[in-house]
């Protein structure tokens, strides 16, 4: 007997139960569901949330591999272990297994605390509600793990899951009612909770606040860029390491070359928005550049390194990349009319760089950015939408 | 009860619970949010709230009959006033710190929506006694919610409770968190969560409240 009858009968025998999400579940996961409209025909598209979501996933893998090779470098190139890569984007300093062991070992307990406990309030409530899962936390479970910091403690993830998951979309209703980013709020609270885990010069690298307690405490730094531009010290990453992505930072954020890789297989596909993304870095680039020209003046002041910064590296740094390819692109939260999403996006980018800059504490601006704007997307819909109304009124009345 | 009877005991019982001024008619949010960082400056604000409300609410049922209706809002926040000056004064004067935490709060009780609500509803229409007992009953409910979520966010973003740990054992009462000598949870790696004493999270946790409350309580079922 095939898998797929199999999982047929099991869902037949436990149909009407409260387990019968669970096993509704697996089904639909792994193949079509065989169920057909009750009352007259329609059309079904292959494209359905599943498949979108899955090609979303199919984008972050090469960003959650490079991630572990990443922690792996980041946490031997602390220990002095091994030189800074040289050369270019595949150096064999960067691409060794001995990296990749440690980043596996690290980030793959993160992948799994996501899912599990997402995963498993989503079971709750489909089980209380009596509804199917929805798939909604697919793509979120693997968010989580690539905007945290990898010495992240595992409980601290599981309750900021849990509370991203319960406050952020499952009051609202579920998958597709939600006003906020989950992965988004979770990270907001993992910010606001547990800031010294989430900020400083010591959680971005593997293992750093364990050794950090030993002696030589001045010996070793695992500072973001943004972190010590933010501290008006210097930075010693070339722009090049900015854009491949061997620098400390969130987990898989800081590849910049494999996020642009992504997007373009995003846009490619017709599953993320291509305004948004457009729109955002045009946004970025015009607060930078204001930044720029302004800086001069302020020369003496906290905000003088990050505004003097050139205004194109803003797109390098932080997770700026990251969350607006990934995170603003998300169609539920995100604007949902053409014109809306320029505005929603050119927003997102403004507000990232202004907060970056304004606010040395958040370094994160785009985290914050894309969750304002996530609150003001319905209404900037709403204005678009009562402005179309308004035009063809005025067109049936010329007419 | 002998002392009271049925009605009059409803009108203590029902602020309590199934029309509790915070959770189901939503007055008297401000302060909930402001003041339920620390379990103790909750359980002031109570007995302050409960003092003003009880008290105001005879005043202005002895004077019920002579107010003139036009005029009645401004009495009202005259008899509000005076007492929250009473309450401001007493606080000043016994428990200086404390009222330094709770600072502007005492006197916005003054704008609490709970008191002109039940002055403005009740005791313009009620006798002495029964509006005594109301106002007792609302100031009650408000307490209620108020300590509940001061309980959680006392809890979980200090650690502590009322200082009683630090009183008794030298550290919170989750344990201490003091690197070198940690004990209790803070040695398992459990931190403290900040997050609880930013008046965003008051208002989750309230909500919270609401939705346990909501989901339990079968005559606030909405369809």
């Amino acid at each position: 007997m095939s898998l797929k009858n199999k999982l047929h009968e099991l869902k037949l025998k436990y149909q009407g139960t409260k387990t019968e999400p669970l096993f509704n579940a697996f089904h639909t996961f792994l193949y079509t569901p065989n169920e057909v409209t009750h009352s007259g025909s329609s059309i079904r598209v292959v494209d359905d949330l599943k498949r979108t979501m899955n090609t979303v996933i199919m984008a972050l893998v090469p960003v959650l591999i490079f991630s572990m090779f990443n922690a792996g470098y980041q946490h031997f190139l602390a220990l002095g272990e091994i030189k800074k890569v040289s050369g270019g984007f595949f150096s064999p300093e960067f691409w060794s297994f001995s990296n990749f062991s440690v980043g596996f070992v690290k980030i793959i307990p993160l992948v799994i605390v996501s899912y599990l406990v997402g995963l498993g309030v989503e079971f709750l409530f489909a089980m209380k509600k009596g509804h199917e899962v929805e798939e909604g936390y697919l793509v979120t479970g693997m968010l989580v793990p690539l905007i945290v910091p990898v010495d992240i403690p595992l409980w601290m993830l599981a309750i900021a899951v849990i509370f991203g998951v319960v406050i952020g979309k499952e009051v609202f209703g579920g998958t597709g009612m939600n006003i906020l980013n989950p992965a988004l709020t979770i990270r907001a609270f993992l910010f606001f909770a547990y800031p010294t885990w989430m900020t400083g010069d010591k959680v971005w690298v593997n293992g750093l606040v364990e050794r950090a307690k030993d002696a030589n405490l001045d010996a070793i730094s695992g500072e973001t860029i943004l972190g010590s531009l933010a501290a008006g010290k210097e930075y010693m990453y070339s722009v090049k390491e900015m854009f491949y992505g061997f620098i400390p930072g969130s987990v898989g954020e800081t590849s910049t070359l494999l996020i642009l890789l992504a997007a373009l297989f995003l846009i490619f596909s017709k599953i993320g928005s291509w305004r948004i993304m457009l729109s955002a870095v045009i946004g970025a680039l015009f607060m930078g550049f204001i930044f720029n020209q302004i800086a001069p003046s302020l020369e003496g002041t906290k905000f003088y390194n990050l505004m003097a910064m050139p205004y194109w590296e803003h797109l390098l740094l932080g997770g700026f990349a990251f969350g607006v390819v990934f995170m603003a692109t998300d169609p539920v939260t995100a604007s949902q009319t053409t014109k809306g999403k320029w505005i929603y996006g050119f927003f997102i980018g403004l507000m990232s760089i202004m907060i970056r800059v304004f606010n040395p504490a958040y370094p994160e601006g785009v985290m914050l950015a894309i969750l304002l704007m996530n609150v003001f997307a319905p209404t900037i819909d709403h204005i678009i939408v009562g402005g179309n109304i308004k035009r063809r009124k005025n067109r049936l009345k010329t007419a | 009860m002998g002392l009271l009877t049925k009605k009059d005991a409803a009108l203590i019982k029902d602020p309590l619970f199934d029309n509790n001024p915070i959770t189901v008619q939503v007055l008297g949010i401000c302060s909930a949010l402001a003041i339920t960082a620390k379990l103790e400056a909750a359980i002031v604000m109570a007995i302050s709230v409960m003092f003003v409300l009880a008290l105001g609410n005879v005043v202005i049922s002895l004077m019920r009959n002579i107010i003139p209706s036009k005029i009645r809002i401004i009495v009202q926040l005259v008899v509000a006033a005076a007492l929250v000056i009473i309450v401001d004064l007493v606080l000043k004067a016994y428990a200086y710190n404390l009222s330094k935490t709770l600072s502007v709060f005492v006197g916005l009780i003054i704008t609490n929506c709970i008191i002109m609500g039940r002055f403005e509803a009740f005791a313009l229409a009620n006798s002495p006694w029964r509006s005594f007992l109301d106002g007792l009953g609302n100031a009650a409910g408000y307490g209620i919610i108020l300590v509940i979520v001061a309980f959680f966010r006392e809890l979980l973003g200090t650690g502590d409770l009322l200082g009683l740990g630090q009183k008794f054992m030298g550290h919170p009462l989750l344990g201490n968190p003091i690197p070198g000598e940690m004990s209790g949870l803070y040695a398992l790696g459990y931190e403290n969560n900040g997050f609880m004493l930013l008046s965003p999270m008051a208002l989750i946790v309230l909500g919270i409240v609401i939705w346990v409350q909501r989901s339990k309580n079968p005559k606030l079922k909405e369809d």
